[in-house]
């Protein structure tokens, strides 16, 4: 292999001017990282939501739940986002669909893009949060109760503080899993960080350079949320509960 | 509102199904090739051999922390230039498919490594003393003890990587590869019924994938029971 390696290219500016390549890589690294983050905190919302439905004692309610969980669990991530983006706008009121289509496609992109991953990422989070509440002793649930609490106050401040702390580490793999998931975007022309890797490699023509970076990028954004995790996992640690420390 | 035209589905049924040949095609080189090098992955891991145990651990670990579709660019930049290096195979032929299924294979393999990894955990280590006591070799006890055990009590998560995979095939639609989904955004493009084509696809992956996972639920019932 006789391949010219040249790391300085990133130094270098962008045809149009006014930014260098390695400017480029953090707009994309932004608008990953802006993507996930809103994306993970409706996820949170809405996974808790439906977690919670999920084991209410009402079959309509935790029958709803079930159903959101199969449907977003079972059909692909990439069907999904090209559903919202293509899709939806079309199905939706004249009036508001033509508003949609003539707001800025970048707008459109993300907005399309995070309601997808909210809603895919919702759905896993459902699960745990199910399970985890599934995982408290029966008694607790009814000592709520027959201390007079009333059902959603017995979520409120029994079932839930715990059943949180309970499920911080499998919702750790599920935070990293959508910065990964976040990348689908590029398919539908979000400029984020796996399709800058492209655009890099498509201008600058070191491709190994600019993948390589794109890479290390998200390898990064890993090791960061592990650290940060781990950190509210320590903080929200109840002493003496499960095994305590490791 | 809009009006669906579900007219152009029944002509492009036989694309539509050689499409999902292939995505079927993919899923299960990935499921068995990532299957194999996963366990061995594993044994690598566990092994206590310094070398391939921070080599497997390494591996493992980068794959699940990149998304795939970086992964599935790097080897479609990555597969022709290899081929054309050590195969003497032309760089232009189309190398798209072999590309898309080493990627998914060692891609998956690092997600089974783990899986595998803690079913093997869920056999006690005194088997593997009991075997070692019996005079099997440390590979015999894994072969023979071991691992039979481990994969029969992995096989509902193993199962279910297999559907997450199959829903993750779509993905070579990076690689404008004719897969189900490609084929099925295609001929939406081409008649201008893109939402209809688009709500197909995903109510059929909706029924494969739902229908799949019963089955999985139903199977680890009966073992159970």
């Amino acid at each position: 292999m006789n391949y010219h390696w040249n790391w300085a290219i990133f130094l270098s500016d962008v045809p149009s001017g006014g930014e260098t390549y390695f400017g480029w890589m953090m707009d994309g690294l932004e608008a990953t990282v802006a993507l996930s983050l809103s994306a993970w905190i409706m996820a949170l919302v809405v996974g808790l939501l439906m977690g919670v439905l999920r084991t209410v004692p009402n079959r309509w309610l935790s029958g709803i739940a079930a159903i959101y969980v199969e449907v977003f669990r079972n059909v692909p991530l990439l069907v999904q986002l090209f559903i919202w983006y293509f899709v939806l706008p079309e199905l939706l009121p004249l009036s508001i669909g033509n508003a949609y289509k003539a707001l800025n496609p970048m707008l459109q992109q993300f907005m399309a893009a995070m309601i997808c991953l909210a809603l895919f990422t919702g759905a896993r989070v459902c699960e745990q949060v199910r399970s985890g509440i599934n995982s408290l002793p029966r008694g607790q649930k009814a000592a709520g109760l027959a201390l007079g609490f009333t059902l959603p106050q017995t979520y409120r401040y029994v079932l839930l503080p715990m059943a949180i702390r309970i499920i911080l580490p499998p919702l750790t793999s599920e935070f990293l899993n959508i910065f990964k998931n976040s990348a689908v975007a590029s398919t539908i022309g979000l400029m984020e960080l796996a399709a800058q890797s492209r655009q890099l490699s498509d201008y600058t023509a070191q491709t190994y350079e600019s993948f390589i970076a794109v890479t290390l990028a998200y390898v990064m954004i890993n090791a960061i949320v592990i650290i940060l995790m781990h950190r509210i996992e320590a903080r929200a640690h109840v002493p003496g509960a499960f095994g305590g420390e490791k | 509102m809009y009006e669906f035209d579900w007219s152009s589905i029944p002509g492009a049924l036989p694309f539509l199904w050689s499409g999902m040949m292939l995505t079927l095609k993919i899923t299960v080189v990935a499921v068995s090739v990532g299957i194999i090098w996963g366990t061995l992955l594993a044994l690598m891991r566990m092994s206590g051999i310094k070398p391939l145990s921070l080599f497997a651990a390494s591996y493992v670990n980068l794959f699940r922390s990149i998304p795939l579709v970086l992964v599935l660019l790097w080897f479609f930049l990555l597969v022709p230039s290899l081929l054309s290096n050590f195969f003497n195979i032309p760089r232009s032929s189309d190398t798209r498919l072999v590309s898309a299924m080493v990627a998914f294979a060692l891609f998956e393999a690092a997600f089974y490594a783990e899986i595998i990894r803690s079913g093997i955990r869920s056999i006690p280590k005194s088997q593997v003393a009991a075997s070692l006591a019996l005079g099997m070799t440390y590979a015999q006890a894994m072969r023979l003890v071991i691992l039979p055990q481990a994969f029969r009590n992995m096989v509902p998560l193993l199962l279910t990587q297999g559907i997450i995979l199959f829903q993750d095939t779509s993905l070579v639609y990076v690689s404008a590869l004719a897969d189900f989904f490609g084929t099925a955004y295609k001929v939406g493009d081409r008649d201008g019924r893109l939402v209809e084509l688009l709500l197909f696809s995903g109510a059929v992956y909706f029924i494969i994938c739902f229908s799949a996972s019963l089955l999985v639920k139903h199977f680890q019932k009966k073992r159970v029971s």
